[in-house]
């Protein structure tokens, strides 16, 4: 008898084990929720230290000032990724037609906004929701539409800007948080005086980096021409 | 219920749908699906789990889940990029250890 039947992919001994160990994480996790709330959350301490973080939007400042590091982290792990997907070969063709007309109507009509939306999104992610993240998305899309709007063998991204930038949200990030000893201060943490202007100077690399790593990210390979 | 704890729940269900499938299902597109839907679930429930307490939404797991989703579309593009090599590589989208078996069971997808 074969014991794949039984245990292997799909094998119901494997369901049934599997149906048991999800019932007890989702009723242990679900449990946890109805207990009364011993912790009243970071909700209060995060509004106390505002005011000195540089930001007024609290997920801004917990993002790049309070857990700086996370996001140093983060932004480490963006690059590594492109560096895996763009060691696996060049990129493909997207396409293997010419686009259709809407889309590069289309394209041509948003071109315009990209910047604005980002650069709006950019400024807001200070006091309002907004910030280097929901920036650089809008940017990556204007780079993905311009990939896909090109006529066939058309214009690509240009290499050496799109390698420069992806790497420079992080180093950016580093020499901030580096540069920031030569003053007495510890890793990562801002002398007030300079707190705002640091912040902005990481989330515009930041910003800069992630609409890059997310376009190159979408081309699956190298920059360049492709291999086929 | 307060609408944390909706959210909280919804999102511990979908951490159950994408545990289940991230095991059985086969095919390595549906694994990496599997994956997104779990971590979907991470996110939710810890937005939901931080809004829970009634003072507002508690912005320290907003800022973990902001960036915790762009590390998962990150996390994403590399296993596409990977499933695509596996692909070209062997002909089919699937693990060592599930490539010997019949291509087609559609329940085992």
């Amino acid at each position: 008898m074969d014991n794949r039947r039984y245990f292997g992919p799909g094998g119901w001994v494997l369901r049934v084990l599997l149906a048991a160990a999800l019932a007890v994480v989702g009723a242990g996790l679900g449990l946890a929720l109805t207990a009364p709330a011993g912790d009243p959350g970071l909700t209060a301490g995060v509004r106390a230290a505002l005011p000195a973080s540089g930001a007024g939007n609290p997920v801004t400042a917990v993002l790049l000032n309070f857990r700086g590091y996370d996001t140093l982290l983060e932004m480490a792990v963006l690059t590594a990724a492109l560096a895996g997907v763009w060691s696996l070969g060049r990129a493909h063709r997207t396409r293997f037609i010419r686009p259709s007309p809407v889309l590069t109507a289309l394209t041509r009509v948003l071109a315009p906004l990209f910047p604005l939306v980002c650069g709006y999104l950019l400024w807001a992610g200070a006091d309002h929701p907004g910030g280097a993240f929901q920036a650089g998305a809008v940017l990556a899309t204007a780079a993905v539409l311009h990939v896909l709007s090109a006529p066939e063998r058309g214009p690509r991204l240009p290499e050496l800007p799109l390698r420069l930038a992806a790497v420079a949200g992080l180093a950016v990030f580093l020499a901030v948080a580096l540069g920031v000893m030569t003053g007495g201060a510890r890793f990562l943490e801002y002398p007030p005086a300079l707190v705002k202007w640091l912040m902005l100077a990481i989330e515009t690399a930041a910003m800069l980096s992630i609409a890059a790593i997310l376009a190159g990210l979408f081309l699956g390979g190298r920059p360049g021409q492709p291999d086929d | 219920m307060t609408s944390g704890q909706l959210f909280a729940s919804a999102g511990i269900g979908l951490l159950v749908i994408g545990i289940w499938a991230l095991v059985l299902r086969r095919h390595l597109i549906r694994k990496i699906l599997a994956l997104n839907v779990m971590s979907s679930g991470v996110f939710l429930l810890l937005v939901g789990a931080g809004a829970m307490s009634g003072a507002g939404v508690d912005p320290v797991p907003q800022a973990m889940v902001i960036t915790g989703i762009v590390v998962s579309i990150s996390a994403t593009a590399l296993g596409l990029a990977l499933v695509l090599r596996i692909a070209k590589t062997t002909g089919r989208a699937l693990l060592p250890e599930n490539r010997g078996q019949p291509p087609s069971d559609p329940g085992a997808g």
